[in-house]
């Protein structure tokens, strides 16, 4: 696995900060992307399952954008975080701010990501953080759901028409190129896994990797060649062209109005 | 499915029953309509418990229900009101017992 390197991990202090950024930044931009589907998925049922998720996705980052505030000690709260901070301080995966696209895009987005963190949460579930821990083992049972939500729908896209089998594997290919950006480790991972407090990326990806595989075969999909066009980044902040119009739309409200309440 | 067999190209309706409780019965929630029965029970479960409302749920296809129409109303319900011993209030139930 390829190490970069971060030269800016100051102290244990800044690299969980960093840590827990990652992991509220991914679920809140999942969660914001997702909610777009809000009154326009396919069927109603879908509507509301999509809408659910994404709740349980921006309740995740909630709690762990408040410990992130907690940590750093400058009395920043979730909402400073999530609505103050620009494009390049966010630490959200590639993975998730990548356009809706179809729904066959979605969910296939949707399905790597909540496998990706489902394992991530078990494996944290374990941290001798305890904050951490206990984040992960509540959000252990959402994304249990997630997966099974989105599996399931792998299996009926890829393995139904040949139009919903065209449309999932060319979401695979496509997804495929933002999939090392997930498991790249950094000093931040390497201080904190020492600690114990971090997950091992090298531990997530091998079950990522069986559970992943298992199903893309099952639906009669392939996974796609490897390639070295893979883009990587989310840890420094390099994010593609999306984020920025997701954070404009997103924003907006708090920065035109810092004040308001509901 | 084909278009013969679903003419409004919707997917078939599933009856919802939901249990709020362990050991207690379940009870008609709604409707959804899905694809096969694994969607049926995600999308019932995403439509009437999603905020933990059941700790179970059944759902049924709604063709497969078999049930009494109007006309059934007067021979089929018409209770035996002159033959009190059939109603369980006819009987003493004895002190101290709970339960029942």
């Amino acid at each position: 696995m390829q190490k970069i390197m971060n030269e800016k991990v100051e102290s244990p202090k800044h690299a969980l900060f960093e840590y827990c950024l990652r992991i509220g930044d991914t679920s809140l931009i999942l969660g914001q992307r997702l909610s777009e589907w809000c009154g326009h998925a396919p069927v109603l049922e879908e509507d509301i399952a999509m809408s659910n998720i994404a709740l349980d996705l921006i309740g995740q980052s909630r709690i762990i954008l408040t410990y992130a505030g907690q940590v750093e000690g400058k009395g920043r709260s979730e909402d400073a975080l999530a609505y103050f901070r620009d494009a390049r301080q966010f630490r959200n995966l590639l993975m998730v701010e990548q356009p809706n696209g179809d729904f066959a895009m979605t969910i296939t987005r949707q399905f790597l990501v909540s496998v990706f963190n489902f394992h991530l949460y078990t494996e944290l579930s374990k941290s001798k953080d305890e904050t951490i821990a206990a984040f992960a083992a509540k959000s252990l049972k959402e994304v249990a759901y997630h997966v099974r939500h989105s599996n399931d729908w792998m299996l009926r896209l890829g393995d139904g028409t040949a139009e919903s089998h065209r449309r999932a594997q060319d979401a695979i290919n496509d997804l495929w190129y933002f999939v090392d950006d997930m498991f790249q480790s950094d000093a931040v991972d390497e201080m904190l896994l020492k600690e114990g407090i971090a997950a091992d990326l090298e531990k997530v990806r091998q079950q990522w990797e069986l559970m992943v595989t298992g199903t893309i075969t099952k639906a009669t999909l392939k996974l796609p060649v490897a390639n070295n066009l893979l883009r990587m980044g989310s840890r420094q902040g390099n994010h593609t062209e999306h984020l920025g119009y997701i954070l404009a739309e997103m924003q907006s409200l708090p920065r035109s109005y810092p004040d308001a309440v509901w | 499915m084909t278009e013969s067999e679903n003419h409004n190209s919707q997917w078939k309706l599933w009856e919802v029953f939901t249990q709020k409780k362990s050991g207690m019965p379940h009870e008609h929630a709604g409707s959804v309509r899905a694809a096969d029965a694994e969607m049926a029970l995600l999308n019932a479960r995403d439509v009437y418990s999603r905020r933990n409302e059941a700790v179970n749920i059944w759902v049924v296809p709604a063709e497969l229900i078999v049930a009494s129409t109007p006309e059934d109303m007067g021979p089929f319900f018409d209770p035996a009101n002159d033959k009190i011993y059939r109603n369980p209030n006819f009987y003493k139930t004895p002190e101290g017992i709970k339960m029942i």
